[in-house]
């Protein structure tokens, strides 16, 4: 096909129709070659897309896996922490239970031994006479 | 859901299954069938005639990006409206009909928008023209060519749509009259008076005569 066929005007001139026809030529080549180029350049960046697009996704997986992991890690430590406090707090409320119950019977022990001491060392007024022959007695029979 | 399946009528036969005298049995084409061949030959034509599509685009746009827009846009109608196409014309003229009222609506909204910006992405003239297929050509009608090839851009400039739409269609494409015709719904009378006023305008800017 050429451009001859709808040229209807005026006397034609050689050089000016081949210069023309050369011009066209080379137009729809340009075109052809530009969108030819532009048709490849789109594959490649679909094909590099795709490529990126894959690995975005393997990189947003591992992202997911390591929060996931970090934040169940974290969660684990904060109950583990949480357990091995209400155990020590376990332990040293039994630790000071049995310092209480230590204390209250020591307390008893030392009331008792105050007890028995005033007891044995505070002698009624009458009985002083006995308690005097009680000694001698004791001494003649240690002095024997 | 209840699934059903339907049957299509083959030739004015009742579509149910039919038994030929040698004994064979021909299945009836179900209406799955029938969309599995459409859409196979729909893919078909789309792998054959984007390129071409794309390229008249790019070439009224002279944008990339809008024309890859433009194109799957054109695709998309088409697909949409593929069981309405009947063969009247060619598959190619019939997408490229669709793709001109596309590009011919973006304009008309881009004009609506904001007139000004219409040609904001497109590349300039003189990247336009450094394409040329890498022949075997000196440097020197290297030069040439290109220096040809800018100044038929430059005449596509002055040129008005319909005359831009033709001559593309005409030097570009390499269609017959007849597709550019259907192709722009004009009559070939009109379609061929629209492409001698474009060529006197390249040949002006050639610097042949008026």
């Amino acid at each position: 096909m050429t451009w001859k066929a709808e040229n209807t005007g005026g006397m034609a001139d050689a050089a000016s129709d081949a210069r023309l026809e050369e011009a066209l030529k080379n137009f729809r080549q340009s075109v052809h070659a530009w969108s030819d180029a532009a048709c490849s350049r789109r594959r490649t960046e679909i094909r590099i897309a795709a490529r990126g697009g894959w690995r975005l996704a393997s990189a947003w997986a591992l992202g997911c896996a390591l929060a996931v992991g970090g934040l169940g890690t974290g969660l684990y430590q904060h109950h583990h922490v949480e357990v091995l406090a209400r155990i020590k707090a376990a332990q040293q409320a039994r630790q000071q239970q049995l310092a209480a119950q230590q204390r209250a019977e020591r307390a008893d022990e030392n009331l008792l031994a105050t007890v028995d001491s005033d007891i044995s060392r505070t002698v009624p007024a009458a009985m002083e006479p006995l308690a005097q022959l009680m000694d001698e007695g004791e001494s003649q029979s240690t002095g024997n | 859901m209840k699934m059903r399946r339907k049957t299509v009528n083959l030739g004015g036969m009742r579509a149910s299954t039919r038994v030929m005298a040698a004994g064979t049995v021909v299945k009836p084409m179900t209406a799955e069938t029938a969309e599995g061949i459409a859409a196979q030959e729909f893919a078909r034509i789309v792998e054959s005639h984007r390129p071409q599509i794309f390229r008249f685009l790019l070439a009224s746009t002279r944008d990339m990006d809008l024309a890859e827009t433009l194109t799957q846009e054109c695709f998309l109608k088409a697909h949409r409206n593929w069981k309405h196409f009947r063969g009247e014309s060619t598959a190619m003229t019939w997408l490229m009909r669709i793709a001109i009222n596309l590009q011919k609506d973006h304009w008309r909204n881009r004009r609506l928008q904001f007139w000004r910006q219409t040609r904001i992405n497109a590349v300039d003239l003189d990247e336009a023209s450094e394409w040329l297929p890498s022949g075997e050509r000196t440097a020197e009608q290297q030069l040439l060519a290109r220096e040809q090839v800018g100044h038929v851009w430059k005449a596509m400039e002055g040129l008005s749509e319909r005359q831009r739409t033709v001559f593309l269609l005409r030097y570009v494409e390499e269609q017959e009259l007849g597709d550019i015709a259907v192709a722009t719904g004009l009559s070939e009378g009109t379609v061929k008076a629209h492409l001698s006023r474009a060529l006197t305008k390249v040949r002006a800017a050639l610097g042949g005569r008026r």
